[in-house]
């Protein structure tokens, strides 16, 4: 029987060429942009080069600071010292990190010369740990130890790109680069970071002992320019720690009373920190399920409309086709059979439509990783985006054929019969 | 084995009301070969319809085998269709899309246990039956009226229904090629198929053994017919 519904689809969709193209072109440019969203966000919020443990690691990296009488916050990453002095020492934990702040070092690059040419770089600053909790791809070299880190030296880890820019296609193992007037030796290149990994992204990563204001490590105020990287030992640790955190941050000794005496945030995920700035004014909780709850919705709105429109080119284009529902419902066809034919019918289409969809979303997203909008970016369907991609053209074959084959189905015999 | 009791069926529309049957009772023996004749719109191919259960009465008793059919859902009611009952339409009703032999097996699709071997086998020896061996990969677009006709009437035997209902099979034809079709019907009456058909042909009726006429929705005379 299947294979009666087959070619008898595949004749329908051959012979009425328009609607099919219609049809084909309605399901792969919603799947297209539909994958590349999903691809995008999976991008930033899956684990990604060099975050691959993004399962079991947090950020600490907006604080919102206040004051209890007085109308004034301030929204921030924070310091280095309060970091080390409430984040470092939290239990459950594997290892923290703590580097300035990726949003910085996109938002304000470091200016270097070289040839007579100016080369803008963003500048990360972190502690030895940093490396031990990445898993950067090193193609030369090593990164900089906690030993360096301690000592202050002018070491420097870069990535192939700045090495590129500096060094063409020779050893950049043991050169010197020149920073915002600070000369660094570099120890070893890495595999381009890109920029949606926020916790990580930089072109160049150096000591953050190096700093110009040394002392400037040891204040523990709030508004500052770090953030912290926080490993679990086990994926179940990171609510306690998440606690403990929140704990931590009713302790807080705040050197400037006067100025902020309450301080709220948390240690989330990317997408939590997220939700948290979206739905929490004061930051004092994350709400992930209703940033889930809100994206969902999206992706339902945005597929509904073409199905609709879907639905209704299916209705018409079942009910020219009337006269064969009569024939088979005379020979024996019950209702429920028919569905399941004009269903096949759709899903097969979908099918169809979803292949397509992929094969242009792989193209779009190659041009998209090569348009360098999004620094080192590279957007690929990997496995989960592929099923997202098929159970989405799966939704669309059922939603937008069970509709007008119930309608048909439900019609006498006859009257199908009669209608031309 | 068809039995038709105070059948009725009304056309409602919003402004009005058209009795197409009014009263109708007749019953069909088993292997029967009954004509239904009548002018155009007298309500024979309604009658017809209702005795095939491709459409509902909006009064009366419809029974096959003595067994009233109100009471069948729509699974049950599809059953009946596909393993008692076979249709042969004016128009043919072949589907473009399909070849003349996946046009037959179409009844044999819908009944359990057939296989696609055992289909297609049954469906070539019902187009071998109606003279079209010859066709079986062609497509209605290929073949003449009477071709086509043949098609239909294989795809109306091939499941060997007991009762074959005919709406003017042989309507768009020639009448030699209506005579060729009547010949076909008579050989599957012989072997014992309960036909009823429904003509405006007085010549095609004579060769049926009784001749029903509608007037206006109403039975107004039954014949019998000693066909030679």
């Amino acid at each position: 029987m299947l294979s009666n519904y087959l070619k008898i689809a595949f004749k329908v969709f051959l012979r009425r060429k328009i609607f099919t193209l219609i049809s084909l072109f309605a399901i792969s440019a919603t799947l297209v942009m539909l994958m590349v969203g999903v691809a995008i966000s999976d991008h930033i919020f899956g684990p990604a080069y060099p975050e691959t443990r993004a399962d079991r690691t947090l950020m600490v990296s907006m604080l919102k600071a206040s004051h209890s009488d007085a109308n004034r916050n301030s929204m921030s990453p924070t310091s280095y010292g309060f970091l080390d002095r409430y984040v470092r020492n939290l239990p459950h934990v594997e290892k923290v990190a703590i580097s300035s702040h990726s949003l910085m070092a996109l938002i304000q690059p470091v200016i270097s010369f070289h040839d007579g040419a100016q080369i803008k770089s963003a500048l990360k600053r972190t502690d030895g740990v940093f490396w031990e909790i990445l898993e950067a791809e090193f193609l030369e070299g090593q990164p900089y130890s906690i030993d360096d880190v301690e000592h202050g030296r002018y070491v420097a880890v870069i990535n192939e790109a700045t090495s590129q820019a500096f060094f063409g296609q020779s050893s950049a193992l043991g050169e010197t680069i020149e920073i915002a007037g600070q000369r660094f030796r570099v120890v070893g290149v890495v595999a381009n970071v890109p920029a949606f990994r926020l916790a990580s992204f930089a072109d160049i990563w150096v000591p953050v002992t190096t700093v110009p204001d040394l002392k400037a490590l040891n204040y523990t105020s709030i508004p500052g320019a770090y953030e912290a990287m926080i490993l679990a030992e086990s994926v179940a640790d990171i609510p306690r720690i998440k606690e403990e955190f929140a704990y931590a941050l009713t302790q807080v000794e705040f050197p400037n009373p006067e100025r902020f005496n309450q301080v709220a945030g948390g240690a989330d995920t990317l997408f939590e920190s997220i939700s948290r700035f979206m739905f929490s004014d004061d930051l004092s909780e994350s709400h992930p399920q209703r940033l889930l709850a809100v994206m969902i919705a999206l992706v339902v709105l945005f597929m509904v409309l073409p199905a609709i429109s879907l639905v209704n080119i299916n209705v018409s284009r079942i009910m020219e086709r009337a006269s064969e529902i009569g024939v088979r419902k005379s020979f024996g066809a019950a209702s429920t059979t028919l569905i399941g034919q004009f269903v096949v019918e759709n899903v097969l289409l979908s099918l169809m439509g979803g292949i397509i969809g992929i094969g242009f979303t792989e193209v779009v997203l190659y041009l998209l990783s090569n348009s360098y909008l999004i620094p080192y970016a590279e957007f690929h369907i990997n496995y989960r985006v592929f099923v997202y991609g098929l159970l989405m053209a799966m939704f669309f074959g059922v939603f937008a054929g069970v509709y007008p084959a119930w309608k048909m189905s439900r019609l006498h015999p006859v009257e199908a019969l009669r209608r031309k | 084995m068809i039995k038709l009791e105070n059948i009725e069926k009304l056309y409602r529309t919003d402004t009005m009301e058209t009795v197409a049957l009014g009263n109708v009772n007749l019953e069909v023996e088993d292997g029967e070969f009954i004509s239904i004749m009548g002018p155009s719109g007298s309500g024979k191919s309604t009658l017809l319809n209702i005795m095939g259960l491709l459409d509902v009465p909006s009064g009366g008793t419809v029974s096959l085998n003595g067994n009233p059919i109100e009471s069948y859902r729509d699974r049950h009611l599809a059953r009946v269709r596909n393993e008692q009952l076979g249709f042969i339409f004016q128009s043919f009703h072949l589907i473009s899309d399909l070849s003349v032999v996946d046009n037959v097996e179409i009844p044999l699709l819908y009944r359990s246990g057939v296989s696609g071997s055992e289909r297609r086998k049954m469906a070539l020896e019902a187009l071998d039956r109606v003279g079209l061996s010859s066709r079986v990969k062609h497509f209605p677009s290929q073949l003449s009226g009477g071709q086509q006709q043949r098609v239909a009437i294989a795809r109306a035997i091939v499941g060997k229904p007991r009762i074959l209902l005919a709406d003017e099979p042989t309507g768009n034809l020639d009448s030699a090629m209506g005579d060729e079709i009547m010949g076909i019907l008579h050989e599957l009456h012989s072997e014992g198929t309960t036909i009823v058909m429904v003509t405006h042909d007085a010549r095609m009726a004579e060769m049926t053994e009784r001749i029903v006429r509608v007037f206006d929705g109403q039975l107004v005379a039954a014949q019998e017919v000693q066909y030679a």
